[in-house]
Parts: C-alpha cells; sequence; structure tokens
C-alpha cells in the first residue's frame, strides 16, 4: 500500500489543528466573560461576582491548558511536516509567529498562572489586571495567528525572488495588513465571544435545573444571553456578510465552492439547501438573484462560478459547501437562541423556562462546531493552494517525510487527543457539577 | 565587532534557548525528581512549587522555535522535518507535562493521582533527555546535503555521543531542579532536594570531562578556532566559576545561590556551544560547505530588521512581568497551598 506524505500531512494538520482550535476561541470567550465578572466583584465588592469568578476560572484554566497542551505542536509542525512551505515563505510566515510567542504567548501564559494562583497574593486590582492580561494576550494571539492565516489566503507585502526560489518580505506592514486580515481577525474573534457565552449560559442553565434561586447562574446566564444575542447578530451583519464579499472578491474561486455556484453569470442565485457532486446540485433550493444582490448590491451583478478557473485550480465542493451552509445555518440558531433567551429575560421568566435551559446545554459544543465548519471551509476552499496562487499544497510538505512516519504520528496524536479530549469533558462535568460556592463558602453538593 | 543583524538573531535564538533551558530546565528537573518521591504529597508539592509558572516557562521553547522559522526558515525546516519521529515523541512527552499539571488535583482518587503523577515524572523525563539528544546530534553535526535537506534516520540520531549529550543534560536539569525544589521546600524534603542538587552536580561535573574528549574526537571542527577565539575564553570563566560555586552554596545553605550558580553553569555550557558553532546553525557531516550557517539559512534582512524591533519592544516587557509575577509567588511552597 502507498502512504502518501501529502495527503497524510493534510489528515495529520487538520486533525491537530481542528483539535486545538476547539479551545483557544472558548478561552477568548471565557476571558472576556471572567474580565467583566472580576471588574464587578472588585468593583461592587460582591462575593456572587467573586464566587462566579473562581467558578468560571475552573473553566478557563482546564480549556487553556488544553489549549496549551494542543498548541506546541502548531508552533512546530510547519518544520515537520511542511518543510518546503516553510523554506519558501519562511521570511513572511515565520515572522507573525515569533510575534505572536514574544507579544502574546508570554502575556497570556505569565498572567494566567498570577490570575489563577494569586488570588489573595496580590491587590484585587491587580488580579483583575491579571485576567485583562489574559484576554489581551490571547486576543493578540489571536491577532497575530490570523495575520499568519489571512497571509495564506490573500499573500501580500512579498515578491517571489527567483534566485533564490523563496518568497521574500518586501513590507511588513503590507503583509500583515493584507486584505483578508481585518475582515477575518474580527470574524473570527466574534465566534470566540459566542463559543464563550454559550458555554456560560449551557453551565448556568445546569445549575438553574437543579436550583432556580442559584444567584451566581441567574447573573451568568443574564450576561450570557445578552452577550451572546449581540455577538451572533454582528457575525452574521456586518462581519460574516462583509467577510464573504471579501472572498467574493479576492477569493472568487472559495466563495463559488460555498455556494456551490459552478457557472459565472449575472442573476446568480444564493443557494439555501442541495448536496453538492463535483458537477452540480442535488435537490438545491435557490433564491433568485440573491447572491448577486450580496455580493454586489444589484440583481445583474457577475458572480464568478467554479467554471471561470481551469480545472487544476479549482477547490473541491462538497466540505467548503456543506460547512459554509452548516455555519451560516448555526449562525442564524444562535440569533434566535438567544432572542429568545432576551424575550424570556424581560418576561422574567429566564430562570423557569426548563425546555430552553435544556436547549442551552445541548447547546454549548453547537458555536465550536460552527468554529471549526468555519475553519474547514476557510482551509478547504484555498485549496489546491498553500499560499493562494502562490505554492500549492502538494509542493509544501518535507521532501524526505515518508507517509510511514506521518501515519506513525497521526495514529499517537489521535490516541493522546482522543484520550485528552475524554478527560476534558468529564473535568468539565465535574467542575459544572460541584457548582459554585455557596454563600456559606462550601460548595453545593 | 562584526555585529551585524544575522549575528544579532544568532545571540537572540541562544538567549531563548538559554532562557528556556534555565527555566522549563528546573521545571523538568522537578519532574524528573517526582518520579523518585515515594508520599504522593511529596509529589504533589513538586507540581505545587512550579504550577503557577512552568506555562511562562515553556513559552520561551515555542519562542525559539517561531524565532528559528522567522530568522533562519531552513533551519527550521531541516531540523524539525530531519527529527521527525523525535519530535513527535518531544510534542507527546510535554503534552502529557502539561496537561498532568492541570488534571492532578481535579480529582480526589488515589489512582487518578498515581497516573497523573506518573505522566508528570515520565513525561518530564522524556523531555528532558530528548533536548540533550538533540543538542548532541546538532553539536556531532547532521547528514546535510547540497539543498539542505537531513537525509539521516531516526536510529541515526539515537547515536553513542548524542545520547552522552542527553545523560549531561538530564544531570544538569537534576541539579537545576534539585536546587530550585530545596529553595521552595523546607524541613526533611530540603535536605533530600539538597542531596538530588548536589547528585546531579555531581554526575555533571564528573561527566562533563569525558564528554568533552568524547566531542573533541567526534567534532574536531568545533575547537579549530576556539584557542584564538576571545569570547571563549569570556565564557570559559564564568563556567569555571560558577561550577564549583554550586556545591559551595549548597553547602552553606544558601539555595537562592545555589540555584543562580546552577543557571549560570547552564547559560555558560550553552553559550560555549554556542561560540563554537558560530557561525554555523547546523554542521553538516557530509561536507562542511552544505552545513547551515547564519548567512546561508538566514531570512531577508529586511524580516531579520523588523522581528529585530519586535523582539526590542516585547523582550523586555516580557522580562519585567515574569519577574513580577516571579516575585509574587516567591518563598516556599506549602501543602496547604490553595489552586484554583
Amino acid at each position: 500500500m502507498h502512504l502518501d506524505p501529502v495527503l497524510l500531512s493534510r489528515i495529520q494538520f487538520a486533525m491537530t489543528v481542528g483539535f486545538h482550535f476547539i479551545f483557544p476561541p472558548l478561552s477568548i470567550g471565557l476571558a472576556y466573560f471572567l474580565v467583566l465578572v472580576e471588574w464587578r466583584a472588585w468593583r461592587r465588592n460582591d462575593p456572587v461576582y467573586e464566587r462566579m469568578g473562581r467558578f468560571f476560572a475552573k473553566f478557563l484554566a482546564l480549556t487553556f491548558a488544553m489549549g496549551v497542551a494542543t498548541g506546541i505542536t502548531m508552533e512546530f509542525q510547519f518544520g515537520t511536516n511542511w518543510a518546503q512551505y516553510a523554506r519558501f515563505v519562511g521570511d513572511i510566515f515565520g515572522a507573525p509567529l515569533a510575534a505572536e510567542a514574544v507579544l502574546s504567548f508570554f502575556l497570556e501564559s505569565t498572567f494566567l498562572g498570577l490570575y489563577l494562583f494569586g488570588r489573595g497574593r496580590v491587590s484585587k486590582g491587580a488580579h483583575w489586571f491579571s485576567i485583562l492580561m489574559v484576554a489581551v494576550g490571547a486576543t493578540l494571539s489571536a491577532f497575530w495567528i490570523l495575520v499568519a492565516n489571512s497571509w495564506q489566503q490573500t499573500p501580500a507585502g512579498y515578491v517571489f525572488n527567483s534566485e533564490t526560489g523563496r518568497a521574500e518580505l518586501t513590507s511588513f506592514a503590507a503583509a500583515v495588513f493584507n486584505r483578508s486580515m481585518p475582515i477575518r481577525f474580527l470574524h473570527t474573534m466574534d465566534a470566540a465571544v459566542i463559543c464563550g457565552a454559550f458555554l456560560v449560559a449551557g453551565i448556568s442553565a445546569y445549575l438553574l435545573l437543579k436550583d432556580k434561586t442559584n444567584e451566581v447562574a441567574r447573573r451568568a446566564l443574564r450576561i450570557a444571553v445578552v452577550a451572546g444575542f449581540i455577538a451572533s447578530v454582528l457575525e452574521l451583519f456586518p462581519f460574516g456578510h462583509e467577510h464573504a464579499r471579501q472572498i467574493a472578491h479576492q477569493q472568487p474561486a472559495k466563495l463559488a465552492a460555498f455556494e456551490g455556484l459552478f457557472e459565472t453569470g449575472p442573476n446568480a442565485p444564493l443557494t439555501l439547501i442541495g448536496i453538492p457532486t463535483e458537477t452540480g446540485l442535488i435537490g438545491a433550493v435557490r433564491a433568485p438573484s440573491l447572491l448577486s444582490l450580496l455580493v454586489g448590491m444589484r440583481p445583474d451583478y457577475v458572480v464568478k462560478g467554479l467554471n471561470d478557473f481551469p480545472p487544476d485550480e479549482r477547490p473541491p465542493v462538497f466540505l467548503p459547501f456543506m460547512g459554509f451552509h452548516a455555519m451560516v445555518g448555526l449562525g442564524s440558531l444562535f440569533i434566535a437562541l438567544t432572542a429568545y433567551g432576551l424575550f424570556q429575560l424581560w418576561r422574567g421568566r429566564l430562570w423557569e423556562d426548563k425546555l430552553y435551559l435544556w436547549g442551552l446545554i445541548m447547546a454549548i459544543p453547537l458555536p465550536v462546531i460552527a468554529c471549526q465548519a468555519g475553519w474547514i471551509v476557510a482551509e478547504v476552499g484555498r485549496q489546491p493552494w498553500i499560499v493562494y496562487g502562490l505554492l500549492k499544497t502538494a509542493d509544501a510538505v518535507s521532501p524526505r517525510l515518508t507517509g510511514g512516519e506521518v501515519l506513525f504520528s497521526i495514529i499517537l496524536f489521535g490516541a493522546v487527543y482522543a484520550l485528552l479530549f475524554a478527560l476534558y469533558l468529564y473535568l468539565c462535568v465535574t467542575t459544572a457539577r460541584r457548582g459554585p460556592e455557596t454563600a456559606a463558602g462550601k460548595e453545593a453538593a | 565587532m562584526m555585529l551585524d543583524l544575522n549575528t544579532i538573531w544568532f545571540l537572540l535564538v541562544g538567549v531563548l534557548i538559554v532562557g528556556y533551558a534555565i527555566l522549563d530546565g528546573f521545571d523538568l528537573g522537578a519532574g524528573v525528581i517526582s518520579l523518585f518521591l515515594r508520599d504522593p504529597r511529596e509529589k504533589r508539592l513538586c507540581m505545587k512549587a512550579i504550577a503557577p509558572v512552568w506555562d511562562g516557562n515553556e513559552v520561551w521553547l515555542l519562542t525559539a522555535g517561531g524565532a528559528l522559522f522567522a530568522a533562519f526558515p531552513p533551519v527550521y525546516a531541516a531540523v524539525f522535518s530531519g527529527f521527525y519521529i523525535a519530535f513527535v515523541l518531544l510534542l507527546v512527552a510535554l503534552i502529557f507535562r502539561a496537561v498532568s499539571l492541570e488534571f492532578y488535583g481535579k480529582v480526589d482518587s488515589v489512582r487518578w493521582h498515581y497516573a497523573w503523577g506518573w505522566a508528570f515524572g515520565l513525561g518530564s523525563l522524556v523531555a528532558a533527555i530528548l533536548f540533550g539528544v538533540a543538542f548532541g546530534n546538532i553539536l556531532r553535526g547532521l547528514p546535510i546535503d547540497s539543498k539542505g535537506e537531513f537525509t539521516g534516520t531516526f536510529l541515526g540520531l539515537l547515536n553513542p555521543y548524542a545520547l552522552s549529550v542527553g545523560v549531561l543534560g538530564l544531570a544538569m536539569f537534576i541539579m537545576h531542579g534539585g536546587a530550585y525544589l530545596a529553595l521552595k521546600t523546607d524541613g526533611e524534603l530540603r535536605e533530600r532536594m539538597h542531596s538530588w542538587a548536589m547528585g546531579g552536580w555531581a554526575a555533571l561535573a564528573v561527566l562533563y570531562i569525558p564528554v568533552t574528549f568524547f566531542t573533541l574526537t567526534t567534532s574536531p571542527f568545533l575547537f579549530e578556532k576556539l584557542s584564538r577565539n576571545m569570547l571563549f575564553y569570556l565564557a570559559l570563566i564564568p563556567l569555571l566559576v560558577s561550577i564549583p560555586c554550586v556545591p559551595a552554596a549548597l553547602t552553606g545553605r544558601r539555595y537562592g545561590r545555589a540555584f543562580v550558580a546552577s543557571a549560570a553553569t547552564i547559560a555558560s555550557m550553552i553559550a560555549m556551544a554556542g561560540i563554537s558553532l558560530y557561525p554555523m546553525l547546523v554542521p553538516s557531516r557530509l561536507y562542511p560547505s552544505f552545513s547551515l550557517t547564519i548567512y546561508n539559512a538566514s531570512s531577508t534582512p529586511l524580516t531579520l530588521k523588523v522581528m529585530f524591533i519586535i523582539a526590542a519592544v516585547g523582550v523586555p516587557v516580557m522580562l519585567v512581568y515574569t519577574a513580577y509575577v516571579y516575585r509574587v509567588f516567591r518563598g516556599i511552597v506549602r501543602h496547604s497551598d490553595e489552586g484554583y
């Protein structure tokens, strides 16, 4: 049997990044939630918020540890599996990774230690500052890694040097502020807020189902529903919409794959549902001219279809199409869920609506799934390029790497990650079960 | 003085490696020592002693990797793809080390503590040895071909010389971890940590001379220009001063000084290696001119300049808050110290 190192390396990268990417959005969302909670605990001197901070800090610690443990792999995988990529774009791509480490990893890791272990050792103000620095560090970290990823999508600020056979930096500012970076950053950060809000909402809902008078859970749920609603609305419009428009202009083949648009033309329809094959859609329900309207703001706007690209430069359609529609569908569901929560909050029935509270528990993983879908469509939609228009994925792998070696590492990482994920879920559930400390200072049974 | 950007980045990568070896070095050493402690409460204390800081310490490794990628991409590509299997094992070891610290206290069960205590110790041990072996292989030179590609095998990395450096590194981490734990504990446990630090130091001191001779026969090119290099003597002096300071400070029960002396020993040993490599980053065993140097394997001057500005802004700030956090958590660690 021939083991293809390119395919296996892609599988490994997808698996290790996908698994890693479960945790950072949750950490970022939780960190901002805790910035607010600890601020209130400090400024209002309110013990309810202090208990809330202590309780949710445990989830942050668990989630962050998973992110750190699985993130180490990321920093080195460009070298282990994608050595040609590292050689070809290292002059540009290495810089944001190094900047991420210097400017953000140190910040978030060092202050997380202070936040988790420093309660009582430092003043309340310094303690609040430590969680703020965790959130800022995590945001900077997201910024730099998205700079790197965006550069792969819309490379800028470089020139190809045929003498050295590599891409070389000409303008750092242009490389950093490439066309897709600002909107991708906003879109992803807002997604992190949604992830955090749904995690807090789901855990609070669980506590309220056990005891609807739980004050920590009530206030946490209120914050989560309000923040979740605002973030979910913003995620669809303007962030999601603008991101799709940006893709339509800079990576038209990717948008065509998202929408299952096979023919270029005006009055391009928006596909609501359907199952794509490599040549067409099965059972498609379309809204006429809507895609043209959304992208170009007029119905006769010409949207490029896949037929405009040579066959060896077309992305696969199935994953981008399904992922994109799953993401948009889930995003719409988040607006509906949080809007209903606001309505119940306004009626004063949020704490009693058992069906809704159950729904919130079930909804905890959904924003994470939406993030995974978003990441899959961004990366698969870029194929066959690893750097759009510049370097193909097949030419980026480590030349001497054997399929057997990659298979070994896939199996090892797969087994370790499966174990870690089971333990993470188990520990999250037991932490939620124990609940926050009660007013008397003891943990609720 | 030829302090060009390439040399500055050689120094910066060196500083990051030294920083990692000193800071995460005591974490790894503490992990290795914890393997030999019978009482689970004492194992737990080893973990508590590093709990607030290990995460920040590990970032030095990530930063060194990132800096290597940014400043010397062909080195990053050749070494990490060449050390593929070794790297995968290192990553798994570091993953277990990381999660064991987080998971250990979460469940109140003897078996749970037993399992994560082992994961913590073994993860630290494997990482500690692999770092030394990797370093030994760089000093030995790698089979790098004309395209800058590693042409060896995983088993080839487990050669006697690299393994001997691995053992030397392990002794160094044990000395350093012992000194750190002696600083963070008291009573009878401190006495035993004192012995660990002393034992690690003795092993290091005894092994250092034969391993140096082994280096001389394995990689004579490292010594060619050394006797004419002023910097060599500048690094030799702190090494010769700091090595005897470790047992002297331990005997005098000055654990803070012992830790500093141990850190200085680590720094000067790595500095010696760096000086003898310069300007090479990875010597080629196949043909000297295939070696990856700071000139034939660097990024463009613009990238080096931009990255230097980022480092010049970011590193001093980082050092300030890192020092602050170490200050907050100074002093002896107790069983009663709560987590969060």
